[in-house]
């Protein structure tokens, strides 16, 4: 469960990367690249296809080792080697495909690969469907997401309602920080509704939240900042005030500084 | 089970293994018309005696097709398995426990050179288990030597499957059964309801414990109007029970599902999805050898036909008619005995009406047809209720 203790402060830094860089062979996808994520926060991560989001998120998430650059979790210097190693700290990523089993129901989802069993042998120890059924319904209460009867399988859940198991499961397991990609792409309107509730609620809970969308309308329904890549920059960021629609395709597209 | 969610299940493709009791009951009532003999005492004990090796078996391809892989080879691997625990036992003098141990360990073995060949080579199970439904089919005529074939008579092992339960033990069997069925689905009920979670109905459940006893009743009674309950269908139920819990209620059971239903979530989950197929194979093989051993026991010989013939695709045949998935993640272990039942019943039924066995194969061909096609269409019943 993740709490808010030692997280009152709002405004704290949770993760940062600084001076990511990253070429695959002649191709440069970042350069010197920083980005951070505070405390009960949702960033926007735009950028047009080929802007680096992908590089960035997977450097993030430990997938993909940048060629310099430094990680920062709670304002210590971290190393990073595999995924494990920034899960561990609270990092959790939830890709476009959820990696969820659809014949499991949503219970089995959120505590895959990590079961409560108790007594006899370890692995052909019985399971205890009761406490993680009871522990399920009270995560899916605090983050708001109804879901008719979580022992139906995932297969028979909305869009919407998947991508909600998806980021409840990282929440449930200590998650701070939590990627986003695409949450909302392929979702119906109601289901973008669900889904961006869900992702204000976390902030309400102090967690930092990165959304990587191409979908500015619902970029600008949830985020408190935006941060715009192009050709392996960080060209722009948006807070506040200045957050304007026409200033950030702007910045996606090269506009603003003269260069289209 | 009301008819509304009766209705959206099958649209929806979720029918368990309700087409498979729906086929028994079938059958069962064509046979009785076209043969009096069939529904006897006599003949259903017959018919028990004659599946218990094919669904045995059968348990281990369902695990297998669990996971979306398949076993080929569990038939020849039954056969060679019956041959070490015959020549160990008959040729070689070890006693009974020591033989059929030896069989089983055998079994696991080759199990685990299969799943290790799977997970480390990446060769697909279809292609290696083929290979060793080859390879063992040699080894099987390799251990029997020139004789080709060994008669069982040493009476631990064959009381495997010729050993009948005096009526007491029957009546036992069924009423302490229900008991504790009874007392496990009320304390299910209890802690459910303490935690605060939906619970069914105290009097569903009193129903369902009660539709239980009395099945069971039913069958002792059938059993008892003949020789009595066989030790070899309480070997298969017994089986049966203990891979139900295995699959449905443990960790490791709960990790055969994931990599069935998405191998790459289950992977990114921390699952060792190499480890759970290695083990999965090594069962499978494990349950084969065991089914050898069974069906050596009923026919109180072992040759080189031993494993060969129809066993293995029977029982590929009974996990799928079982209403077990061709495409991994959906199913329950009692697919096994229930979908050997079919088999055994449509193969039983016909000797009675002395059909001969050109009929028998295209009619067993059928019912398998038949049982995919069900498979298939629910599938896309799944797809088009966007629940592929």
């Amino acid at each position: 469960m993740t709490s808010s203790d030692g997280m009152s402060d709002a405004s704290a830094t949770l993760l940062e990367v600084r001076g990511i860089s990253k070429h695959f062979g002649a191709v440069q996808a970042l350069s010197d690249v920083t980005f951070e994520v505070n405390a009960a926060e949702v960033v926007g991560l735009v950028g047009d296809n080929g802007a680096g989001k992908s590089t960035l998120i997977k450097v993030i998430s430990g997938i993909v080792t940048p060629n310099s650059g430094e990680y920062l979790v709670d304002g210590h210097s971290i190393k990073v080697k595999a995924p494990n190693d920034v899960t561990r700290l609270g990092v959790a990523t939830v890709y476009q495909d959820l990696a969820l089993c659809e014949n499991l129901d949503v219970v089995a989802n959120l505590y895959l690969g990590r079961e409560l069993a108790g007594g006899g042998i370890a692995p052909l120890a019985a399971l205890q469907e009761v406490r993680m059924e009871r522990t399920a319904l009270d995560l899916l209460a605090r983050l708001r997401v109804t879901i008719p009867n979580v022992r139906t399988p995932i297969a028979a859940l909305s869009g919407g309602q998947r991508q909600s198991v998806a980021v409840a499961r990282s929440v449930m397991w200590n998650a701070r920080v939590v990627l986003l990609d695409e949450p909302t792409a392929a979702l119906g309107v109601v289901q973008t509704r669900q889904v961006l509730d869900l992702v204000k609620t976390l902030r309400d809970e102090g967690l930092g939240v990165v959304i990587i969308s191409h979908n500015l309308a619902d970029v600008f329904e949830v985020c408190d900042r935006i941060v715009v890549l192009r050709l392996g920059r960080r060209v722009a960021t948006f807070e506040g005030p200045d957050l304007n629609r026409e200033r950030v395709v702007a910045a996606i597209t090269g506009a603003e500084f003269g260069n289209a | 089970m009301t008819w509304a969610t009766l209705r959206r299940r099958v649209a929806e493709g979720e029918l368990g293994l309700v087409p498979v009791i729906v086929a028994l009951v079938v059958i069962a009532g064509i046979f009785s018309l076209l043969n009096s003999n069939f529904l006897s005492p006599r003949n259903l004990t017959n018919l028990v005696l004659q599946i218990a090796a094919m669904g045995t078996i059968s348990i281990g391809i369902v695990l297998v097709l669990l996971l979306g892989e398949i076993d080929l080879a569990v038939g020849s691997v039954s056969g060679l398995c019956a041959a070490v625990m015959a020549v160990l036992n008959v040729r070689l003098g070890q006693s009974a426990a020591v033989a059929v141990v030896a069989g089983i360990g055998v079994g696991a073995a080759v199990g685990l050179l299969h799943g290790l060949w799977i997970t480390r080579f990446r060769v697909p199970s279809f292609v290696v288990t083929l290979a060793g439904l080859l390879a063992w089919q040699g080894a099987l005529l390799y251990v029997l030597g020139t004789t080709g074939s060994i008669n069982l008579n040493d009476r631990g092992i064959i009381a495997l499957a010729n050993t009948f339960f005096p009526s007491w033990v029957g009546w036992l069997i069924a009423v302490g059964s229900t008991v504790a069925y009874g007392l496990t689905i009320a304390a299910e009920h209890r802690t459910r309801r303490a935690a605060g979670l939906v619970v069914g109905a105290p009097l569903a459940l009193a129903a369902r414990a009660t539709i239980f006893g009395l099945l069971l009743l039913a069958v002792v009674t059938i059993l008892n109007a003949d020789r009595g309950v066989p030790l070899g269908l309480l070997i298969l139920v017994g089986l049966v029970v203990v891979f139900d819990y295995v699959s449905g209620r443990t960790r490791f059971g709960r990790h055969i599902f994931a990599v069935g239903g998405n191998a790459e979530a289950a992977r990114r989950a921390g699952i060792n999805i190499g480890r759970i197929r290695l083990a999965v194979f090594c069962v499978a093989s494990a349950l084969a050898a065991c089914g050898g051993i069974l069906g050596a026991s009923r026919l109180l010989a072992v040759s080189q036909a031993s494993g060969g013939s129809d066993l293995l695709l029977n029982s590929i045949a009974a996990a799928v008619i079982g209403g077990t998935s061709l495409f991994g993640g959906r199913g329950t272990v009692w697919a096994a005995p229930l979908g050997a039942l079919v088999i055994g019943s449509v193969s039983n039924g016909m000797d009675l009406l002395a059909l001969p066995s050109a009929v028998k194969f295209m009619i067993t061909g059928a019912v398998l047809l038949l049982a995919v096609t069900v498979d298939a269409l629910s599938r896309r019943g799944r797809e088009s209720s966007g629940r592929a």
